[in-house]
């Protein structure tokens, strides 16, 4: 795989990303939600929301091929996820680099560059090419000789995405990157995430607690709450009529004078976290 | 070494030091374990995998006294046991770093059927002691030869596994995602600290194996941020407190690991304390993130 081409080649019926029908998420015995039903195109951007539990990981998980559905199916690309997509880009949930942890940044994106080849490379150039490359496209060339205990929770994530973005993949899974950011390195990492989208068509799907801050970014988002998943432009889904028919209790959707949103009725505190 | 002064003429010194075989055969095992502990050290350093490791030589303690009651050489006896034992706690929990409370009880129990399988030998309590703190002057032709095959199968096998182990060490989610084997990957760096540690044992005993596992890793990740620059500092680490160990203890009444430790340790606060505070500044990060 090159890491400066592959450019966008516009075709005239665009594969959906992702498709789920009748899916039903967790285990036989632990179903974690059901019948969700939608579909994801190429160049999205995806909010993935629900309060803590709900099942939100248990997506990512079905995409990365590390858990099967326990019923209805999804589709990845036309074909069933599997395990060591180089398609998929990855930043899972964590919460620190342990601080003995002295390895500079770059090490860490080249390795996800060529850490799954077995044996050794001397010449290790196209590996710390793509690495710098992808450490540029974040914005973070100047954290490549850093050590990554030494950096700040903003800029770890900026390293993570990088790692997420050397393999040159077409769809990003972000879980959580704005836990333990302030409000600005939040929506600087946001508007990171929404130019990586637009300028190379990826498509992203990020979890998160609130999305408030999201909210001018994106093009859909999934909901994920008590057991079922509610999906389209946010506008449409997030409606006190459409979460109230979904769950069949009554929900409300609250504005604010700002065009913050919070939601009530289904779980509390998960609005404004 | 007692009766022997230090010449001051270093050519000389060693010229009479290697006229004893038993000297010779110290430096060759020696330089070979210090090799590998400095490379397997580094893996074991990133995993947190330290008190494993310790636990694991423990283990090996039990195969090591049992291997005595039978009349074998003890280095059988330790890898038997090692290799069983790492293989086992890797494979009952893939991250049996941080199952201490697990790794505890189990090596406590290893240790006692060590003590029990002493105490039913019969012969000299010497063989207990050198077990638990190494020693190296009594190592035989074969044990060289020996320790010559188990270095070179493991500097093979992490040639090979060196890249995918390294990355599964420090991002272990991000590479299973990406199809990675990483519970193999896992059982194979237990087996790698269990060949390292037995054949280790030889030179610092069960019970320092730390300060060659353990420390010359730990200090040459204060110094560079590379991985294989690591390794390398670490390997020269524990060469260089091995060779100064075994050329002290040449014409010093006391044991060798008692200057290997002793040597180790003294770097480590150097690094730890005086270092840190010498080394250059970082560039701000604040000046950074306002550009940015």
């Amino acid at each position: 795989m090159t890491i400066t081409q592959r450019q966008i080649i516009p075709s005239p019926v665009q594969p959906k990303v992702i498709t789920a029908e009748k899916l039903i998420a967790g285990y036989e015995d632990n179903i974690v939600w059901r019948d969700a039903n939608f579909t994801i195109d190429r160049g999205e951007f995806v909010a993935v929301i629900g309060p803590n539990g709900a099942g939100k990981t248990t997506l990512f998980r079905l995409l990365l091929g590390l858990q099967r559905p326990a019923g209805g199916t999804i589709k990845l690309f036309d074909s069933e996820p599997k395990r060591g997509n180089p398609d998929i880009g990855y930043v899972p949930q964590r919460h620190l680099i342990d601080s003995e942890t002295n390895v500079e940044s770059l090490e860490l994106v080249h390795l996800a560059f060529c850490g799954h080849r077995w044996g050794f490379h001397l010449s290790a150039k196209t590996g710390r090419k793509a690495a710098l490359v992808a450490l540029e496209a974040v914005g973070a060339t100047e954290l490549a000789h850093q050590s990554l205990n030494a950096l700040s929770g903003g800029e770890l994530q900026r390293i993570f995405l990088a790692e997420a973005l050397v393999s040159n993949p077409s769809l990003l899974l972000l879980d959580e990157p704005l836990a333990n950011l302030d409000i600005r390195r939040e929506n600087d990492l946001l508007q990171l995430v929404n130019n990586v989208v637009r300028s190379r068509s990826v498509t992203a799907l990020l979890i998160a607690h609130n999305i408030n801050p999201l909210l001018s970014f994106l093009d859909k988002v999934i909901y994920i709450a008590n057991g079922k998943v509610a999906t389209g432009r946010p506008k449409e889904v997030l409606t006190s009529e459409v979460l109230s028919a979904l769950y069949g209790v009554h929900i409300e959707v609250l504005h604010d004078s700002r065009g913050n949103i919070a939601i009530v009725g289904i779980e509390e505190h998960h609005g404004d976290e | 070494m007692n009766s022997l002064t230090f010449n001051i003429n270093l050519f000389a010194a060693l010229q009479q030091m290697f006229q004893y075989q038993f000297m010779q055969h110290a430096f060759e095992a020696g330089t070979l374990v210090a090799i590998i502990a400095g490379i397997v050290g580094y893996f074991v350093v990133l995993r947190r995998s330290s008190f494993a490791a310790h636990a694991l030589s423990h283990i090996g303690f039990a195969g090591a006294a049992g291997a005595v009651l039978f009349g074998i050489s003890p280095v059988y006896g330790l890898l038997l046991f090692t290799t069983v034992g790492g293989s086992m706690m890797a494979a009952l929990s893939p991250r049996a770093a941080h199952r201490d409370v697990h790794i505890g009880t189990v090596l406590a129990f290893m240790l006692g059927i060590g003590v029990l399988f002493i105490s039913l030998y019969t012969g000299y309590a010497t063989e207990a002691y050198s077990i638990l703190f190494g020693e190296i002057l009594g190592i035989s032709n074969s044990d060289v030869l020996l320790t010559l095959v188990a270095a070179l199968i493991i500097i093979s096998i992490i040639a090979v596994v060196y890249r995918p182990l390294l990355f599964a060490s420090l991002d272990e989610d991000v590479a299973e995602a990406k199809g990675m084997p990483t519970f193999l990957l896992g059982i194979i760096f237990m087996i790698l600290v269990a060949v390292a540690t037995s054949i280790a044992v030889q030179v610092v005993g069960v019970l320092l194996i730390f300060s060659l596992m353990v420390t010359p890793a730990a200090i040459a990740q204060q110094l560079a941020k590379r991985p294989h620059h690591v390794v390398i500092i670490s390997v020269a680490i524990a060469l260089m407190a091995t060779w100064l160990g075994l050329f002290t203890a040449f014409y010093e009444p006391y044991p060798v690991s008692f200057f290997i430790t002793s040597i180790v340790f003294v770097l480590y606060l150097l690094v730890r304390f005086v270092y840190r505070r010498i080394r250059p500044l970082k560039v701000s990060q604040a000046s950074f993130q306002n550009a940015a």
